[in-house]
């Protein structure tokens, strides 16, 4: 470790951390209060020390904001004390939704990437297809999601393909926009030296446009891929999915059960956190394979 | 094109015009451009900007259309003597590409020409060593300086073994001293290679250095107003530049662009 990695880059991360939970726990308090008095005057505790009273706020079975303590065990248990198949693990639920995550994410850069070669290579589709993907990203997700869904399921698809095709339509929008960036990218000189040697337009895409649109491929998987999981988890919601970290908001939500739904929203959000850092990790790695200056 | 170019000729230009149409009406880049370029020549374009030099090189090169006149290059349209790989074109910029090694780009014209591996090989090794790189065939293009960036693009231009090269104000970014040292190298690269070289720029001192033909171009229109044949030695060192030989011929030089009207506010 690096001696200005601890002040420079840990510490404000760490801090803004600290004045999160400390917020955290003092709204956790407040929110919970209330029902709390209610619940002790059925006990008939009359008068209690502030110190009891704040415990007992802070542990309720079902608070309407759960204290971070809780959360934290919570993860802990269904992450780390239950087997992976079991229907309470947080990583069964994830492992479902990563999947279709994955898979989306897979045919959506896939999908965007065609796009983007048939926009700049041809120009009848650069007027017609263009507006029509940006008027695509206007219509709400979660109006399309339970459509799919129906429909598919109507026509027997139903299990991982249906949740896929909607993080594939979440996915493929950065990456067409990306991608289309990217292979228009090159300098004019860079073209003109390619026509000195009279280049052939396949020899100019594979040797100047599709390496110049690496690091724009990268940046839109950057953002491809977190829009996947929203894309997994929206498609589980409308339809009462059996499994998912959809699912388990769902649950969550339906039953009052605010611990289980603070925890799978933490586990959404390590899921996003990984994936982003993985795409990441591959952008560096291909980076330097092409000579990057390193930073 | 019904033109029969004397013998030797490289570059032949007759009544060449370009026009460009803009917003603003029609730009003359080029008018009544008459020039021959023969074989071996080392030739010069100079004026201030404007003046068509980059565009007359362009038109040689098939990167820009003649709009009037004729033209032929190796006694062919320069569409065709493009398709057939007749020249090297070195940029202002050297537009290296930066994800390939300075051997990778050197390599980028023999893959799209179709040579064998071992052929660039050797091509690579022969042209890094004209100009001076041996040893940096590995290195990416950020890690050499500016005026080492512009011999690599010179020995990717030199590396398909073209015998016209264009080169449009190579060494116009770089500072006085790195300018000089290259266009010493350049002369003896030139020398030793018996190509064909026509050079634009914008400096006085650097065409009748380097040229055994100074083209004097002017602006709007862009027309040629002297054609100066050098009568310095083949062998220049670079003390030549203080002998009144050299300065006799920049001061013709100069004179010709006064009589273009380049030197007046613009």
């Amino acid at each position: 470790m690096k001696p200005d990695t601890l002040t420079q880059r840990i510490l404000p991360v760490v801090t803004i951390l600290l004045v999160i939970v400390a917020v955290w726990y003092v709204a956790a308090v407040f929110m919970n209060a209330p029902f709390q008095r209610d619940l002790d005057r059925r006990a008939n505790i009359a008068t209690s020390k502030p110190v009891d009273f704040i415990e007992r706020t802070l542990s309720q079975p079902k608070p309407v904001l759960p204290a971070p303590h809780q959360v934290v065990s919570n993860v802990f248990e269904n992450t780390f004390l239950r087997r992976v198949t079991s229907n309470r693990s947080l990583v069964y639920h994830a492992w479902v939704t990563l999947s279709s995550t994955v898979a989306g994410f897979t045919f959506g850069t896939v999908l965007g990437i065609l796009i983007a070669v048939g926009i700049v290579h041809v120009k009848a589709l650069d007027r017609s297809l263009m507006p029509w993907i940006i008027a695509s990203q206007t219509v709400p997700i979660l109006a399309i999601a339970p459509m799919v869904i129906v429909v598919l399921a109507a026509v027997n698809i139903t299990g991982l393909i249906p949740k896929a095709l909607i993080s594939t339509y979440l996915s493929f929008f950065p990456v067409a926009v990306g991608m289309v960036k990217g292979l228009r990218s090159p300098e004019l000189i860079q073209l003109d030296l390619m026509r000195t040697y009279h280049a052939s337009a396949a020899q100019t895409f594979w040797k100047l446009r599709v390496p110049a649109s690496i690091p724009f491929l990268f940046t839109s998987m950057k953002v491809a891929i977190a829009a996947s999981l929203v894309g997994a988890i929206v498609g589980e919601m409308p339809t009462g999915a059996v499994a998912g970290i959809g699912r388990k908001l769902l649950d969550g939500s339906y039953y009052s059960q605010t611990i289980d739904l603070f925890a799978a929203l933490i586990a959404a959000s390590v899921l996003a956190a990984a994936l982003v850092t993985i795409v990441g990790l591959a952008a560096k790695i291909v980076d330097r394979a092409m000579g990057g200056r390193p930073a | 094109m019904s033109l029969s170019p004397p013998p030797f000729s490289v570059v032949s230009a007759r009544k060449l015009g370009l026009t460009f149409e803009t917003n603003d009406g029609p730009v003359h880049a080029l008018s009544n451009v008459d020039l021959e370029v023969r074989k071996g020549d080392f030739v010069s374009f100079i004026g201030p900007s404007g003046c068509g030099k980059t565009t007359f090189l362009r038109v040689i090169a098939d990167l820009e259309k003649a709009t009037a006149g004729e033209i032929t290059v190796n006694g062919m349209t320069p569409e065709e003597a493009r398709k057939s790989r007749s020249y090297g074109y070195v940029f202002q910029a050297p537009a290296l590409y930066p994800w390939r090694t300075i051997e990778k780009n050197i390599a980028l014209p023999l893959e799209i020409m179709g040579y064998s591996a071992a052929e660039r090989r050797s091509r690579i090794e022969r042209t890094l060593d004209l100009v001076n790189l041996s040893g940096f065939g590995k290195k990416y293009p950020w890690q050499l300086s500016g005026g080492m960036q512009q011999r690599a693009s010179i020995a990717r231009a030199l590396a398909f073994d073209a015998d016209l090269l264009l080169m449009d104000e190579p060494f116009g970014a770089l500072d006085e001293i790195v300018r000089d040292h290259l266009n010493e190298q350049l002369l003896k690269l030139w020398a030793r290679t018996e190509k064909t070289i026509c050079f634009v720029t914008h400096s006085i001192p650097e065409a009748v250095y380097l040229s055994t033909k100074i083209v004097v171009m002017s602006p709007r229109p862009g027309r040629v107003t002297d054609v100066i044949e050098s009568t310095l030695p083949a062998e220049r060192p670079l003390e030549i530049r203080e002998t009144p030989e050299f300065l006799e011929i920049a001061q013709r030089v100069r004179e010709g662009l006064r009589a273009g009207h380049s030197y007046e506010e613009q």
